[in-house]
């Protein structure tokens, strides 16, 4: 018998005789309660996580900060590309090119406000998973209708199998003394721009219906 | 019958440095963890539908674990089966000369510890770097884990900085013990490596089954690293780490980290499906383990143990956990999940740990699968070999608790209590003093004293 073949019958031996298990009680919140600003707890959440927060598009320049050289997808939109920087698109970089850039811009899938999670699956104004994470500032566009309140609200949002990315803050260890401490691999510093104009948020009550 | 546990704690709590650094850093994570628990109204039905969810997966285990291997296959993967650890090192091995590398970046992984991996590659002459801070420390420390989240949680920041100011070669120059410029330090170290290494091992948090994807959540970027610059990704995977549904991540996503760092989310968790062209690794390779996990399903009381999702909450409010530290258990599970897991998977070596235990209960109430750890204890030491294990028992007890004959009588209530009509899910209210602890849940022990203390003001 090969190791498969084997380690199901080893499965089947041991489940001898055991009927199915109930089916599983799902009786958790799947949502906020209605009062709550989902815009506002994002911020907070995000803010309590070290990321840094900006508002509408005129604010991007402000988040790429001193960044010269920043990494796009070739899909970002070119209303985002604003200010002084020189806006490289990712067509094959390699990783020494995103190893020299300062940041990265993208947008991103989806966001959750009650963890202050940016979800990225590969998607739209997203790019591959190499150019969020090499470069050591990520800037992230989020508009109004991506961000849900619960993590059950945003998960059907995202591809299932397109490679996924949560972001939850900057890079961080609790490894010393169980101390959070900002800033190891990954990009140390997240800048979050939201995009909550009034078309967009037209838009959202059309999309999620 | 193995008396392992009882002579390394008592020479554990002779070392009062680690003892500190323990009962610090455990203070330090049940308090945030009680904090984002608290946030959340529906923990015990989330707690409840992770538990059954889990149960189904064990029920239903070789049809998902197919289904697993049949989408995971579609989308570019290819998977492997290991019979136990010696298997899994071999294929992996294997992989890893094919991809004509000799050394491989690894995610923190328990199950590659528990396999053993990188000794079995150094075996071979392969190496095996790990990448995660903690691991890094104790690897460059040339120590054991300590703890499954955070495996050098014995040591603090100035010993830290020693080791790397001693084993690390590029180590900065005067490099102090604080925690920022420890991490930047390695950063440093290990960015070269992430940028050019040509092969990852991974282990997965999940494995979907309905999608073929798997599930790594972690903080630092490391694992991101390790996902997502190699050509070729090896991932070594436990069976029991099976989920049925994409959309079970909502549950257990939420359950996770609050119970293991206590955050609200983790900074990282990628989820994968094969391979994707133009984006991370060519070259997927998923290995399901066994080793011994078959055995312990085919144990109807033994097989909740399986539902672990090794956050670790359990340890961090062990008593006896604190006292000890994770070295003592002798198995890569310390703590109550390693009382119960590490008996089961290699039978007749870890007779004693099953007694590594006072039955307070604090680790079931924690448990984010509601695993009934002094349940399967109980069951544990009914089936291990009596007078011996007893004895063995009596060592631990004097060790930690330095009260046998209250000891005695709590090994004597428990398995009373225990007997088949009463049922599940009732020792874990004992009526000896610990039932305390059931009730006030996430601070089992008032900081300020010590167990001992502690113990004898209960008893007035
Ligand atoms: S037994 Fe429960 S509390 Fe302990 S590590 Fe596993 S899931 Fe966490």
């Amino acid at each position: 018998m090969n190791a498969r073949e084997e380690i199901l019958e080893r499965m089947r031996r041991a489940l001898d005789g055991a009927g199915p298990a109930p089916e599983p009680p799902r009786e958790y919140r799947r949502s906020l309660d209605a009062d709550v600003d989902v815009v506002e707890l994002l911020i907070d959440r995000l803010v309590d996580y070290k990321a840094y927060v900006h508002h509408g598009i005129a604010s991007i320049p402000e988040a790429l900060g001193e960044a010269r050289r920043v990494v796009v997808p070739a899909d970002l939109p070119a209303e985002w590309r604003l200010g002084e920087a020189e806006f490289v698109e990712d067509e094959a970089l390699t990783t020494a090119d995103l190893d020299g850039a300062d940041a990265v811009l993208t947008g991103c899938a989806a966001a959750v406000a009650v963890s202050g999670t940016i979800m990225l699956d590969a998607g739209a104004a997203q790019g591959r998973r190499a150019i969020t994470l090499v470069p050591d500032h990520h800037v992230v566009v989020v508009r109004r209708d991506q961000i849900t309140g619960h993590l059950a609200e945003a998960l059907p949002r995202l591809d299932p199998t397109g490679p996924q990315t949560w972001i939850s803050g900057p890079s961080a260890t609790s490894d010393i003394e169980l101390q959070r401490v900002e800033g190891v691999h990954g990009p140390r510093r997240l800048d979050v721009v939201i995009l909550a104009d009034s078309a967009l948020t037209h838009r959202q009550s059309c999309s999620s219906s | 019958m193995s008396t392992a546990f009882p002579k390394a704690a008592k020479v554990a709590l002779g070392m009062p440095q680690l003892r500190s650094n323990l009962a610090h850093a455990t203070g330090t994570i049940r308090g945030k963890r009680a904090k984002v628990v608290g946030e959340l109204d529906d923990w015990e039905r989330l707690r409840d539908t992770a538990a059954a969810i889990k149960a189904d997966v064990q029920h239903r285990m070789p049809e998902l674990a197919v289904a697993f291997e049949r989408n995971a296959t579609a989308a570019g993967a290819t998977v492997h089966w290991a019979r136990d650890g010696a298997e899994a090192n071999r294929i992996a091995a294997r992989i890893t000369r094919d991809a004509g590398a000799e050394e491989v970046v690894k995610v923190k992984s328990m199950a590659t510890q528990e396999i053993e991996l990188n000794e079995h590659f150094a075996a071979e002459g392969l190496s095996a770097w790990e990448t995660d801070l903690a691991e890094l420390i104790v690897q460059l420390a040339d120590d054991r884990p300590s703890h499954i989240l955070v495996p050098a949680i014995h040591y603090n920041r100035t010993e830290i900085r020693d080791i790397f100011r001693g084993r690390m070669a590029d180590a900065p120059k005067g490099l102090t013990d604080d925690p920022a410029a420890l991490a930047e330090a390695a950063r440093l170290h290990l960015r070269r490596r992430f940028l050019s290494a040509k092969v990852a091992v991974s282990g997965a948090n999940f494995a979907v089954a309905e999608t073929g994807s798997l599930v790594v959540v972690e903080s630092e970027g490391n694992g991101r690293m390790c996902l997502t610059m190699p050509e070729t990704l090896i991932s070594i995977v436990g069976v029991e780490k099976l989920l049925p549904r994409y959309e079970d991540l909502e549950v257990f996503m939420q359950l996770l980290p609050r119970s293991s760092t206590g955050e609200r989310m983790n900074p990282y968790t990628s989820v994968w499906t094969g391979a994707t062209e133009g984006d991370g690794p060519k070259d997927v390779h998923i290995i399901l383990l066994d080793n011994g996990r078959t055995e312990v399903l085919a144990d109807e009381v033994g097989r909740q143990a399986l539902s672990c999702i090794r956050c670790s909450a359990c340890l961090n409010v062990c008593p006896v956990y604190e006292r000890t530290g994770g070295h003592a258990y002798g198995h890569v599970y310390p703590g109550p999940i390693g009382a119960i897991l590490a008996p089961q998977l290699e039978p007749g070596r870890h007779d004693d740990l099953p007694y590594a235990s006072s039955l307070c209960g604090a680790c079931y109430e924690v448990c984010p699968v509601k695993i009934d750890i002094p349940e399967v204890l109980v069951h544990l030491r009914q089936q291990g070999p009596h007078g011996a294990g007893e004895k063995a028992a009596m060592g631990a007890a004097e060790a930690v608790m330095a009260r046998p004959a209250l000891w005695r009588a709590a090994l004597a209530a428990a398995r009373f209590l225990s007997r088949p009509w009463r049922g599940r899910g009732f020792v874990r209210r004992l009526p000896w003093p610990a039932s305390k602890w059931t009730v006030s849940r996430d601070m089992p022990v008032p900081p300020k004293e010590s167990f001992r203390d502690w113990w004898k003001e209960r008893e007035r």
